[in-house]
């Protein structure tokens, strides 16, 4: 009979930055059971509604994730308008998509660069990061800012971009599209990548949606469902098709992400190309009173906002359902059954953001 | 049950279970759960998607009353429902997996209330 | 054949171009025109309403009227770019320049003159 042993994973390993403990009860090299705990960086963000009014707020929630920070900022300030009933300009819509396009770019890229430090191809993850560099100084050159924009304001947003600038960040995709292709390929046809990534943390279509899955790790699993597709900021006028994959493992999820980097340049140039003349933001008056629940897509799969309020500036409850938190229970279903080996790479393979878990 | 607007469906305590079980042999996703506390008393809403629809189900729970723990329906409810105790102290009875409020590894005990002390 | 030495040509490549990386610290970075580095007050527009202070989601900023000064602690200062939107004069403006490491945090002030 095969012996049992309980194996300490994380909260530091060398290969998630981010602090996730797991028990893995092991039976031989096989993990039988894996019970998670997290909770290390938890900060409370959200009581701190009670201090901060709806405004500030939008500072706060920017500051949730590191990575999705543009579309943290995005979703509370989408649910209060929702609240308060204000028409956002179109040219403000369309601002919002490229920087959210923008975010699930280097997003991704740096989700590759991550996985290929995790099966050991250094070499690899230095090229994405290197390709992931030119987006932040996108970012930086648009906003001012490399990882927390402030670009958001109830209302609209704060910053345009010019046209030359536009035009410029397209020219920079167009050439950056040639290298994308060339990196991803060996993300794709690479045999000692494949030998890693394929076959391994199935998740099948039933399980995805028994676990509440979310993101490129349900649509992996072939369920073809991305919030985008309801049409918030300028989605509704953008044409674009949902990347699914129904083989359900690893090289799936990375199928699946690699198709949206492709995706998002796409839409970049599509919203360059439709974005209106006009006004940016419009002026907010009053205090928010009602409650509305905001669902986007963020690079790692379906956020969730609920925003609560009493008619005074301070809000009675907000509440952000991070994607990694959806992703969790998927993630330890993957690792049922899973080889030692391949639990670094099967937590990282739903992108996993803790930080943003815990708030 | 009883629809209040917002894509919100009021229901009361013994209607949780039913509701649930009907969700899930529908193969609806559990999207969120969500514990708030205003006028005295906890809202919990439970959060339903399949495909781009999405229904919410409102439980209103008084301050010492307990609800029941959907994570044997769905597992995926263990966070939700343990987070919830945690930071609210809302009494979810019978959960799947108890972390005992350590969830979040915090020492202040339900800190999302201290509104109402001051 | 893609599944064998897929890499090869971007290492070659590599090998015999430029780095990517800058010289930095010989070669200093130079900040694009928009970069958030920190706030700047033209005093002498100032009006000491106290708008920024109250605005200001970490509390960095604090306006003393009777003294007629300014103050703000860097350290605090999270560049989100609430108070310039706010100051109904447009005194206040973010520019690039990081705020400098230090041993210790301190607050640096304005005096209004008259």
């Amino acid at each position: 009979m095969a012996k049992r042993s309980v194996v300490p994973f994380g909260p530091q390993h060398p290969v998630l930055p981010e602090p996730i403990h797991l028990d893995l009860v092991m039976e031989d090299e096989t993990v039988i059971e894996a019970v998670p705990s997290i909770g290390y960086v938890h900060r409370g963000l959200e009581s701190l509604v009670k201090k901060k009014d709806f405004n500030e707020m939008v500072y706060v929630t920017e500051r949730i994730c590191g990575i999705c920070s543009f579309m943290h900022g995005m979703g509370y300030c989408s649910a209060v308008e929702k609240i308060m009933n204000v028409e956002v300009p179109r040219r403000a819509d369309y601002l919002r998509t490229i920087w959210s396009e923008m975010s699930r770019l280097h997003s991704h890229l740096l989700w590759l660069g991550l996985l290929a430090d995790a099966f050991g191809f250094e070499a690899l993850f230095m090229q994405s990061w290197r390709l992931r560099e030119k987006i932040l100084d996108m970012f930086e050159i648009s906003t001012g800012g490399r990882v927390i924009f402030s670009v958001n304001k109830i209302g609209g947003v704060l910053k345009d971009m010019p046209e030359d600038m536009l035009k410029s960040f397209v020219s920079i995709l167009n050439d950056m599209e040639k290298e994308l292709s060339e990196t991803t390929t060996v993300f794709l046809n690479e045999y000692t990548v494949r030998s890693r990534l394929e076959g391994v943390g199935i998740i099948t279509k039933e399980d995805a949606i028994r676990r509440g899955a979310v993101g490129p790790m349900m649509r992996a699993s072939g369920i073809e469902v991305d919030m985008r597709k309801t049409g918030y900021a300028a989605y509704s006028d953008i044409d674009f098709e949902v990347i699914t994959s129904d083989k359900c493992d690893s090289l799936a999820r990375c199928q699946v992400r690699i198709g949206e980097i492709f995706q998002s340049i796409g839409i970049i140039r599509q919203a360059v190309e439709k974005i209106p003349e006009g006004e940016i933001s419009v002026p907010v008056k009053g205090n928010p009173d009602g409650e509305y629940f905001m669902r986007l897509e963020q690079p790692r799969g379906e956020a969730f906002y609920y925003v609560r309020a009493n008619g005074t500036k301070f809000l009675d409850r907000m509440r952000v359902r991070t994607p990694t938190f959806a992703n969790i229970p998927a993630m330890l279903q993957t690792l049922q059954g899973a080889q030692f080996a391949d639990v670094p790479l099967l937590i990282l393979t739903i992108d996993p953001c803790i930080s943003c878990t815990e708030r | 049950m009883e629809d209040i607007g917002n894509n919100v469906v009021k229901i009361e305590q013994v209607e949780l279970l039913p509701v649930i079980m009907e969700k899930k042999n529908d193969d609806w996703r559990l999207a969120q759960i969500c514990c708030a506390f205003r006028d005295g008393h906890y809202e919990v809403s439970y959060s339903f998607a399949k495909g781009y629809e999405l229904t919410n189900y409102r439980l209103i729970v008084g301050k010492d009353e307990t609800v029941a723990s959907i994570s044997r329906v769905y597992k995926s409810a263990i966070l939700y429902e343990n987070e919830m105790r945690e930071l609210f102290g809302l009494g979810v009875e019978h959960i799947k997996v108890d972390y005992h409020d350590k969830l979040y590894r915090i020492d202040a005990e339900t800190p999302f209330m201290e509104k109402e002390g001051k | 054949m893609a599944q064998f030495m897929s890499f090869t040509k971007t290492v070659l490549r590599n090998l015999f171009s430029k780095p990517v990386t800058t010289a930095y610290p010989n070669v200093p970075r130079e900040y694009p025109e928009r970069t958030r580095g920190h706030v700047e007050i033209r005093i002498e527009d100032c009006i000491l309403c106290g708008l920024c202070m109250r605005s200001c989601p970490p509390g960095a900023i604090h306006v003393d009227r009777e003294a007629k000064k300014w103050n703000i602690a860097r350290f605090d200062c999270i560049q989100c770019g609430y108070c310039v939107e706010k100051c109904p004069k447009k005194c206040l403006s973010i520019v690039p320049g990081y705020t400098k490491p230090d041993s210790s945090k301190h607050t640096e002030t304005v005096k209004k003159e008259e």
